[in-house]
């Protein structure tokens, strides 16, 4: 999975080709944490059809703002440089995060 | 499904825990089933101070784990999954979770609570977006910026004092005109230079596009309404909500005897149904604490224990 920073991001979301996951995190943040795991192993299971990378928004903040994204976790989906869909805090659960993969491959 | 456990616990917060501890050191065969991850409610709280005997400036989170590696040292088996259905009447009592199914002689409900949302307009969609129920999850998104704490109890006085870490000013509005908040905690916001208030006042709506960017707020005592917009260059601003809890009982909860979602037991953890015991958040009790939770994890390990000699 892949590190995103605030300078490699519009490169290797925005401007990729194909589907490209998001999965947002912070320092501290309790929940994300636990989510990691699972994000990670569906990457290795579906890292073929769709990119699948990881922003810590502790050190990007300007850059999550400016996506929407105030709260984490939020797993997200970009097509195209725009972002498509995203689950966000209890809404990512395991089950929702692998329905909404399924929909990208 | 594989063979009947001598008791599922379900929950894996602080009572799960502590019951799940109790029941391996009494050699049953113990399987806790938890949908997120272990640790409870407590988790997302940056420092526990009044655990008895927990360790000083210490994270939920670092207490929680050490229970689960107790648990787990004593023979207490931990599962992820997300239990859908139960069936508890009978001899042997039948958990359906989303991954495979469970049977066992006594079952030990402990599914905790979960934030209360406010219930007002926008609060849905803004969630994630600048509404938020988790600081240690989100305050550093608002380093610099406004942030507003909804609540008056000890989470929400506890939450604003952290988050001053990050936010420029922090207000604390509250719908009447006095905290309900332990002391201690009050004399620290008190003190705190970065902590206003806002008395007698409630959240009616929020607004934004895509982000939270203004809010309605009343004043109950005089009825007088105001709305508070995010300064122009900040863009938007931060709420955290601490309002409450919701029990976690409406999977489980079928022929229990409940009181508004909390389900009602005795003393012992009992429930009206024989074998079946509930601890922690999700009973009926006047002190929602983790020492609290331990302590009736403890006693449903230990009735299970009776219960499965005397009946099986």
């Amino acid at each position: 999975m892949l590190d995103l920073t605030k300078e490699n991001f519009e490169d290797e979301v925005l401007k990729a080709n194909g589907p490209v996951l998001v999965d947002y995190y912070s320092d501290g943040c309790v929940p994300c944490k636990a989510l990691m795991p699972f994000v990670h192993s569906i990457g290795e299971k579906y890292g073929e059809k769709i990119k699948f990378t990881s922003l810590n928004i502790t050190k990007a903040r300007r850059l999550a703002i400016g996506q929407k994204i105030l709260g984490v976790p939020v797993i997200a989906i970009y097509k195209d440089g725009e972002k498509v869909e995203e689950l966000v805090k209890d809404d990512a659960t395991e089950k929702n995060i692998e329905a909404m993969v399924a929909k990208y491959l | 499904m594989d063979s009947i456990y001598d008791v599922i616990i379900i929950g894996g917060g602080p009572a799960g825990l502590a019951a799940g501890l109790y029941a391996g050191r009494a050699r049953l065969n113990t399987l806790i089933l938890e949908k997120d991850s272990t640790g409870g409610q407590i988790v997302i709280t940056s420092e526990i101070e009044n655990y008895p005997g927990g360790m000083e400036c210490e994270s939920g989170k670092d207490l929680t784990d050490r229970m689960v590696r107790q648990a787990k040292n004593f023979g207490a088996v931990i599962v992820s999954d997300t239990i859908v259905d139960v069936a508890l009447e009978g001899k042997i009592k039948h958990v359906y979770g989303e991954k495979d199914s469970y049977a066992a002689k006594t079952v030990i409900i402990a599914t905790g609570a979960k934030p209360k949302r406010m219930g007002c307009p926008g609060e849905t969609e803004l969630t994630g977006k600048g509404i938020s129920y988790c600081a240690t999850c989100d305050g550093s998104f608002f380093e610099d910026l406004e942030v507003f704490v909804v609540g008056g109890g000890d989470a929400a006085v506890e939450e604003a004092i952290y988050l001053t870490k990050f936010g420029r000013k922090v207000t604390i509005i509250h719908r009447r005109d006095a905290l309900r908040a332990a002391k201690s905690i009050q004399e620290k916001a008190f003190a705190n230079d970065k902590i206003c208030f806002m008395w007698d006042t409630v959240v009616e709506e929020f607004k934004g596009d895509g982000i939270l960017s203004s809010m309605v707020v009343k004043n109950v005592k005089t009825g007088e309404r105001k709305e508070i917009i995010a300064d122009e260059d900040d863009g938007t601003f931060g709420v955290f909500v601490f309002v409450g809890y919701t029990p976690m009982s409406a999977l489980v909860g079928k022929n229990l005897e409940m009181d508004g979602g909390y389900i009602i037991t005795d003393d012992n953890m009992r429930t009206n149904i024989p074998g079946v015991f509930a601890a922690g958040d999700i009973r009926v009790k006047s002190l929602r604490q983790v020492v609290t939770a331990t302590a009736d994890g403890a006693i449903a390990a230990m009735q299970a224990d009776k219960f499965i000699e005397n009946n099986l």
